[in-house]
């Protein structure tokens, strides 16, 4: 018999709303502790060259900016379509599709010098996103199939079209034969924010895509429908609220969120087609969006840990000879943390009372 | 001869949960081959009382004695063993399993060895409850329904019966059916605890009756002897409320249903056969049934969740809007309360402000694309403040309401926007005495506005307090609206067991002299 | 007549993993539990299989160590779904992510290993009756092992009382629980039964279909099951027969490009996630088969009211 046991909260806890994503984070940086001594590794040295190196000169802080953008972005298209119910997980493959769309463009143009061009690729890398996102929305509204599905296996065809196409078709000519494609000209590529850094204009961009992000989902009515039909879809339907269209929008909104970072990565510090353009950061981003409770503040936060965590991953195979698949042990492990400490929000734990007079069954 | 030893005795049972005394202090005894009511208004304790007798739920402090001895009744399987059936409210049945695997997941796995179809087809057919083993549950009816949630009880040989409210799916003629059962039960020696709220029932069935009130016993008596105004007393702590009602006088046909026919969305559902009916402004029309003959597929339809591919065959105010959906019909003045409060009339996890922009965002609470915070928090408070609604204020959350408080909420969010017709589903379902009585009132006061209003309700005494027409829907037709006053309870019960729909229907027995239950 | 028995062979063994995930996922969903975690339960077995048959120098062992661990990784699963009442789609995913991961990290020094992978059975006599012999008993012992795991689903769920109650769970939590049963305690059950053949299904791939070990081997085909359990509307034998319609076409891209075709690889690696994607197009068309059929509680968390 359990003594202790769940009991439900008579209100959710506001505490445990904003504490839950911080006690994840620190179980997941606890963690550390145990695996590295378990690899062999010092655990100050290996917190230290995980946690601490990365960030502690310009370039790295830079850095660690330059790899929270795309998750800030895409986490933020994400966390509208979630809240709706709408369960993107494909944003791996729109960010794909988003870097082919804009990469595509800038190959197009690779000899034209204009300011449009770069504005151009990134409205072609969202739409190229968006596009992708659209058949999982057209399954689900026309045929009822799970978009979790449809849009993963979509992640798997997204990238072998991307390899297609650098090993074939958009190879580049004077690449020595490797699966490239022409590396982009000046005018495809995004400016540099930062002197020192490889930090550039698409953290603004992110940052902006954030706050339009929030304001639509808290202050404006097509947010409120959204949140509605994810909460109670019998309640949006009884006010009216079109399921199909929060299907759309849902994916879309994530899609085009992702085919922008997408095409943020190859103008920025890819500079051209390779047959990878992302280490996940389209399913990194869902974790993003939980961690950071689907709001903007919290999603800028934990794309920010998480960026620490790719960087770490990093170092962690320079400086100590870790693999860097390390990295999504720890992502796991914190989505993990965080779902269990999410249960404190709507439950506390109570012991159970014994029966006052003790009977002979 | 000496007293007999109850079958049942508890004394002192306390259950305590975070926001509610449940059980305070209850002392109930039952007789060997009694009927002992329990009674009280919703949200009195009765059903956490049976959830603790049968072993789901364990008591906080108290006794309970089971012929004479001490028990500790740990979990449903315990219970059985000591003889306990229960026979659920809301079914615990499993839709896509057959009658004969329904019973055997209820019975102990020793019972259910040898030919348990063959002792379904006996036991059921002897109690004049017959079944088909084989039948899966989702082809039947409620009444159905609740006949194998009884013999599944039966067939443990039972020494008490727990019935949850056992008669608000029943016509009256199959309430009657029932009580013969009970009495041959009771006869045999098997005691029954009988959860209600219906009074006249209790006087014609029940030996015993103890009442709840907020969780305590507030009285013991021989309902046979009482009347139910002093039952009502002992329940609600006064009088039954009777709200006022003048004479009706309609004018204009505002909804108008031409022939709807309708498929079921839902395999499980009922499918609608050429629906006629007419609403007219300044009128109340009622629409009686038992829960699962159609009546959701219907709410649908005319509310505009479901669209019709005919748009002419519902029409607002002479506008077709068949193809319109709520949100369109609500801008034609349509307003609707649905059956289910908490998930459909409001997001349970949404704060009362939020949930007033559910439906009454045209009344100034959007601008542009914009949400208009404060409007919202406004028509939130105002709509608290005149429906008299116990909440924290606009920000409280709608799931911590009660049932009563959040209909009265949803209730006033709907009236506030000044709509031309108003259909209500079941209005009071779940609601405690004094908020009914509001509602229903506010209902009124709507139609002598001169609004059009339709209410669809199982509560037959509901129905003949407050409308002024009276239509039957069973299996998905539905039998013409007549004036209240031209008919009575035991025609609409013979309407709504589908008398008028299959010719060759088995006549059914009058309702017996003992326990007439009349309007009102 | 050779080659077509061969097609069968391969056929079956390419499907087979499909069987063991998908047949596990099934019993786990019709108890209502929503399991994502498939691919990166399927990974996990698939590692700690092949590091047990390396070390042990037994496949066999392997291939139950393998078992063990897709168990062992789903009940972090069950804790956070079942017990801790978490949304179960974000759980399930984020043990597909954990797997995804755990495996790369743990199967590191393992990559270049060869080992001693199960044999196709070879019985003296039998084995080498033309046709007949290679069609009815030449296949790897763990072909056969998925032809009595499908046996054994179907007569569990269709006959037996614990397949009834298991049903009813699914079906509705709550009447089963007030009737009285461990609505809980049997849910983690499903949920260890299904991460033991997802467990199964990945040590199966690394130890006998392609001894070795790579990281993300698994390639999708723990959501290809999730996809199959879909549309064979959680009934066994569709299970199966979807299962070697996969594996059919997985390869086809290998045949095609043995015949020496020029289409690009690229496009024959698609087949299996478009077709994936068409049928379950197809199939969730039909709404009221998939009501039918699909435990009515599925994803729905689970918590006593009282």
């Amino acid at each position: 018999m359990m003594m202790i046991r769940l009991e439900a909260r008579p209100e959710p806890s506001r505490l445990f709303r904003w504490a839950s994503p911080l006690i994840a984070a620190a179980a997941t940086v606890a963690i550390g502790f145990v695996l590295f001594p378990a690899m062999g590794r010092n655990p100050i040295d290996a917190f230290h060259a995980f946690f601490v190196k990365p960030v502690d000169s310009l370039y790295g802080l830079g850095e660690l900016l330059l790899k929270a953008s795309p998750l800030m972005l895409i986490a933020t298209g994400l966390a509208a379509g979630y809240r709706a119910n709408v369960w993107n997980i494909g944003a791996e493959g729109q960010l794909t599709m988003g870097a082919i769309a804009g990469g595509g463009l800038a190959l197009a143009l690779h000899d034209v010098e204009s300011a449009l061009v770069l504005p151009a690729m990134l409205v072609a890398g969202a739409i190229g996103g968006l596009a992708w996102a659209a058949i999982p929305a057209w399954l689900r509204t026309r045929f009822n199939a799970n978009e979790i599905l449809t849009s993963l296996m979509l992640v798997y065809v997204a990238t072998l079209v991307l390899s297609l196409l650098v090993h074939d078709a958009w190879r580049d000519p004077e690449g020595f034969n490797f699966p490239q494609s022409k590396m982009f000209n000046e005018s495809a590529l995004l400016p540099n924010l930062l002197e020192g850094t490889r930090l550039n204009v698409g953290f603004i961009v992110a940052l902006a895509v954030v706050a339009a992000g929030w304001l639509f989902m808290q202050k404006s009515y097509a947010g409120y429908q959204m949140r509605v039909a994810g909460l109670a879809p019998a309640a949006a339907n009884y006010a009216g609220i079109s399921s199909p269209r929060t299907v759309w929008l849902g994916m879309l909104i994530g899609g085009a969120c992702a085919g922008l970072a997408g095409v943020g990565e190859i103008a920025g510090p890819i500079g051209q087609l390779l047959p990878s353009v992302s280490p996940g950061y389209g399913f990194a981003a869902i974790i993003v969006a939980f961690v950071g409770r689907l709001n903007p503040i919290g999603i800028v936060f934990a794309s920010v840990l998480m960026s620490l965590l790719y960087l770490g991953g990093e170092s962690a195979q320079l400086n100590l000879a870790l693999p860097s698949a390390v990295t999504g042990l720890f992502q796991g492990t914190l989505l993990f943390f965080l779902l269990a400490a999410d249960v404190f929000i709507h439950y506390r734990l109570r012991r159970a009372r014994r029966i006052a007079k003790a009977a002979v069954a | 001869m000496a007293d007999p030893v109850p079958r049942l005795a508890l004394a002192g049972i306390t259950k305590v949960y975070p926001s509610v005394v449940a059980n305070d202090g209850i002392d109930l005894t039952v007789l060997p081959g009694e009927i002992h009511a329990v009674l009280g208004e919703n949200g009195a304790g009765k059903s956490t009382l049976m959830k603790i007798i049968y072993g789901v739920v364990k008591p906080d402090a108290g006794e309970i004695r089971w012929e004479g001895h001490p028990v500790a009744i740990a979990n449903p399987a315990r219970a059985r063993k000591l003889g306990i059936g229960m026979v659920f409210q809301h079914f615990s049945l499993f839709e896509t399993l057959t009658v004969a695997e329904n019973i055997a997941l209820a019975l102990d796995a020793r019972l259910a060895r040898g030919d348990l179809p063959a002792r379904i087809r006996d036991v059921s057919s002897r109690y004049g409850l017959p079944l088909d083993p084989d039948r899966h549950v989702h082809t039947m009816s409620v009444g159905e329904r609740q006949r194998v949630e009884i013999v599944r009880c039966l067939l443990q040989d039972p020494r008490l019966l727990i019935m949850d409210e056992p008669t608000s799916v029943l016509t009256p003629q199959a309430v009657e059916k029932l009580f013969e059962t009970l009495r041959r039960l009771s006869g045999e020696g098997c005691s029954i605890l009988y959860i209600s709220h219906k009074l006249d029932e209790i006087r014609a069935l029940c030996h015993r009756a103890t009442v709840l009130r907020g969780g305590k016993v507030t009285g013991t008596c021989d309902p046979r002897r009482e009347s139910s105004a002093s039952l009502a007393r002992m329940m609600i702590g006064g009088d039954l409320p009777h709200p006022r009602h003048p004479e009706a006088h309609a004018r204009e046909p505002r909804l108008v249903v031409d022939g709807l026919t309708l498929a079921s969305d839902d395999p499980f559902g009922t499918s609608l056969s050429d629906i006629r009916l007419t609403v007219h402004a300044g009128e109340i029309v009622g629409i009686a049934g038992v829960s699962g003959n159609g009546q959701k597929e219907l709410m649908a339809a005319l509310s505009g969740e479901r669209t019709i591919d005919d748009p002419g065959v519902v029409t607002l105010m002479d506008v077709p809007v068949g193809q319109l959906d709520a949100d369109a019909r609500r801008a034609l003045g349509l307003a609707f309360v649905p059956e289910e409060r908490l998930g459909r009339g409001a997001v349970p996890e949404m704060t009362l402000a939020e949930n007033a922009l559910l439906t009454a965002h045209r009344m100034g609470l959007v601008r542009g694309a914009f949400v208009r915070a404060d409007a919202v928090r406004e028509y939130a408070r105002a709509t608290i403040e005149a429906y008299k609604v116990k909440a924290g204020g606009p920000d409280a959350v709608a799931r911590s309401l009660s049932g009563g408080n959040l209909q009265k909420y949803i209730v006033g969010r709907e009236i506030r926007q000044a709509p031309k017709v108003m259909i209500a589903a079941q209005p009071t379902w779940g609601v405690d005495v004094g908020a009914a009585a509001q509602i229903r009132q506010a209902l009124i006061d709507l139609r002598d506005a001169g609004v059009a209003v339709l209410v669809v309700s199982e509560e037959l005494d509901e129905l003949f307090e407050v409308c002024d027409r009276l239509a039957v829907i069973a299996q998905g037709r539905l039998a013409g609206a007549r004036p209240t006053r031209e008919t009575d309870a035991e025609e609409i019960g013979m309407l709504m067991s589908g008398s008028f729909i299959a010719e060759g229907t088995q006549s059914e027995r009058r309702f017996s002299p003992a326990g007439a239950i009349g309007p009102g | 007549m050779d080659t077509f028995a061969q097609l069968v062979i391969l056929t079956l063994a390419a499907g087979t993993p499909l069987v063991f995930a998908a047949l596990g996922e099934l019993v786990t969903e019709k108890s209502g539990v929503l399991n994502l975690g498939v691919e990166g339960m399927m990974l996990v077995g698939a590692v700690v299989g092949f590091m047990v048959a390396a070390k042990s120098g037994s496949p066999w062992l392997g291939i139950l160590a393998g078992t063990f661990a897709g168990a062992a990784v789903s009940m972090i699963f069950a804790v956070i779904a079942l017990s801790l009442l978490a949304n179960q789609v974000a759980t399930g995913l984020a043990l597909s992510i954990f797997g995804v991961g755990l495996s790369a990290f743990i199967g590191l020094d393992y990559v270049s290993v060869v080992i001693d992978g199960i044999k196709p059975l070879a019985i003296r006599g039998l084995s080498d009756l033309p046709v007949v012999g290679q069609l009815l008993f030449g296949h790897s012992p763990l072909v056969y092992l998925s032809f009595v795991l499908f046996a054994a689903v179907r007569l569990f769920l269709e006959r037996t009382r614990a397949g009834l109650v298991l049903r009813a769970v699914g079906e509705s939590p709550h009447s089963a629980h007030a009737i009285g049963y461990p609505v809980i305690a049997i849910r983690y059950a499903a949920v260890f039964f299904g991460g033991a053949c997802a467990g199964l299904a990945g040590a199966y791939l690394s130890v006998a279909y392609t001894p070795l070990w790579v990281e993300g081997m698994v390639a999708g085909r723990g959501w290809i099951a999730l996809a199959l359990v879909v549309f064979a509307t959680w009934k066994p034998w569709r299970v199966v027969a979807g299962a070697y319609l996969f594996g059919g076409v997985t390869l086809a891209q290998f045949q095609v490009q043995a015949m020496g075709s020029s289409i690009p690889a690229q496009y024959l690696s698609m087949l299996p996630y478009v077709a994936t994607i068409v049928v379950l197009a197809i199939i969730s068309r039909d709404a009221v088969t998939i009501r039918l059929n699909a435990p009515a509680s599925l994803g729905k968390p689970f918590h006593p009211a009282a």
